[in-house]
């Protein structure tokens, strides 16, 4: 579990973030929304550490990041995965070798195993036949499925996931979607997931914490998110005319069971 | 302008304080030195050399044509031309050649590495990033600079030789008279020694200007020109410092 308490960053003298917290949950797919602009990466680069929140603590199970000595961030580190907007493989690596790298640099096993385990991992994101293929030589579909392996090669406790179905077509980013869900499940992993993708909000939104020009506004799931009375909330989800249907539906829906 | 070079130079400071730490893992570092000498060093070799020959064409050519005066023994043409090679051409301006060719390169490899978020991949991953990938760079291109500095007064002097052979502007026994004349073998530690600060500057300086890039394409192609323009006018400056100091 990862907790955030009374986040605050302010970049040359101006605020972005507006004492955030929030709990992301163990074993869940937990999504930050919000829209562009919002703060919700500036949250998330806090969060593993990539940019220092002036004011405010983050405990990782309990453990306490800003107080951590670099040898426990160095440890803490390995157990995180990041899977990045645009992939971020490295362009003079195959994806054999991006996936590898983690390994390379902290796994304890032989040559022979590291190898096994990449393959393992470059075969439950559903890649074949593209092991020796350069990140330019794959589609944006396949770099985002070799970043996710790359980040679950060391068996990470916990996965940040920064819109991880930007520039993706729709079906493309459900299975995705299904991907980061189904690896969370199985492993157990607190699985952070930026995005403002509603599709995957109502898809594997089990903990969704919303943010809006540097303040969180809501917190709720995917259940729970139709009925939500926060208006920057209502105008950030049906700003598209099919929610805008959708919310029209559900409101026909409400009044007919109300008169029943 | 002054606070703002300060400020650069002190940045430029605590980076090199990053980049000369220990490696995380000293296989990985001897696995990238390799690769990286072969991309920098093995393959500026054909410019080194197609450069060096026909500078050292043209040299000849020149003093041949100027040194006219019968008071002048006719095997100057060659001992000028080995002076000029050893003394500026194969360290000073082949070093400045390389600016432009290894120093667009590391900025702009590191620079789309900082824009891609490959860097912050790394960092994420509690790796040191500026020493995994700066280091093995700044070690391997100083680490063979000196073959190409040693290569390229040889091809010079190569490239006087063809004038000698296949012109009747100098003999080749007069010009090989000449380059074998008042040797002195301190010039060629000298070249070398150049070469090594200068290795440092254009591999360090690009390393730098690429790995603090910020925005996108357009600011990468800006700090690849800053990185070569920087490092040039620091290997001039360098240039006379060591100059004044090694053959004084």
């Amino acid at each position: 579990m990862i907790e955030a308490k009374n986040i605050s960053k302010w970049f040359d003298g101006q605020r972005v973030l507006y004492d955030i917290s929030a709990t992301f949950d163990t074993g869940k797919t937990n999504l930050i929304i919000g829209q562009s602009g919002s703060g919700k990466t500036v949250f998330m680069k806090c969060l593993i550490g990539l940019l220092t929140p002036e004011e405010g603590t983050i405990m990782y199970d309990g453990r306490n990041f800003r107080e951590m000595s670099v040898q426990q961030k160095r440890v803490l580190r390995s157990e995180i995965g990041v899977l990045f907007q645009g992939s971020a493989l490295f362009d003079n690596e195959t994806v054999l070798g991006n996936v590898m790298f983690p390994l390379k640099m902290f796994s304890p096993l032989s040559h022979a195993e590291q190898l096994e385990r990449a393959h393992f991992c470059i075969q439950r994101v559903g890649l074949t036949n593209a092991d020796e293929k350069y990140p330019s030589e794959i589609s944006g579909g396949m770099q985002k499925r070799v970043a996710i392996a790359r980040a679950i090669a060391l068996n990470p406790k916990y996965l940040f996931c920064d819109e991880p179905n930007s520039g993706l077509d729709p079906r493309t980013s459900i299975l995705i979607d299904e991907l980061l869900s189904d690896i969370t499940h199985e492993y157990g992993i607190t699985t952070i997931i930026n995005t403002h993708d509603m599709n995957s909000v109502l898809g594997i939104g089990e903990k969704i914490v919303f943010i809006n020009k540097g303040h969180c506004d809501w917190i709720g799931n995917d259940k729970t998110i139709f009925r939500s009375t926060s208006q920057s909330l209502n105008d950030f989800v049906f700003a598209s005319q099919l929610f805008q249907e959708v919310k029209k539906f559900l409101e026909r829906e409400y009044e007919a069971n109300k008169n029943v | 302008m002054v606070v703002s070079s300060i400020a650069s130079f002190g940045r430029y400071c605590m980076f090199m304080m990053q980049v000369f730490r220990t490696p995380d893992k000293w296989k990985v570092f001897f696995q990238r030195l390799v690769s990286e000498i072969s991309k920098l060093g093995v393959d500026s070799i054909p410019l080194v050399i197609i450069i060096s020959l026909f500078i050292g064409a043209v040299i000849t050519i020149q003093m041949t044509i100027n040194i006219v005066s019968p008071l002048i023994p006719s095997y100057s043409t060659g001992l000028a031309t080995r002076e000029i090679l050893l003394l500026e051409f194969s360290s000073s301006m082949m070093c400045l050649i390389l600016a432009g060719k290894v120093g667009s390169n590391i900025a702009s490899e590191i620079g789309t590495m900082r824009v891609t978020e490959q860097i912050d991949a790394i960092d994420i991953m509690g790796i040191n990033s500026a020493n995994f990938i700066v280091l093995p760079k700044v070690v391997g291109f100083v680490l063979f600079v000196p073959v190409l500095c040693v290569l390229s007064m040889f091809m010079g002097l190569v490239g006087g030789w063809f004038i000698a052979r296949f012109t009747t502007m100098i003999s080749v026994e007069n010009y090989v008279f000449g380059i074998q004349s008042f040797f002195n073998e301190w010039y060629v530690w000298y070249g070398i020694i150049k070469t090594l600060v200068f290795a440092y500057i254009i591999a360090s300086v690009a390393a730098y200007y690429g790995y603090y890039v910020k925005g996108g394409s357009l600011e990468v192609g800006q700090a690849s020109t800053k990185a070569v323009v920087s490092s040039s006018i620091l290997i001039l400056l360098a240039d006379v410092i060591l100059t004044k100091l090694l053959l004084q």
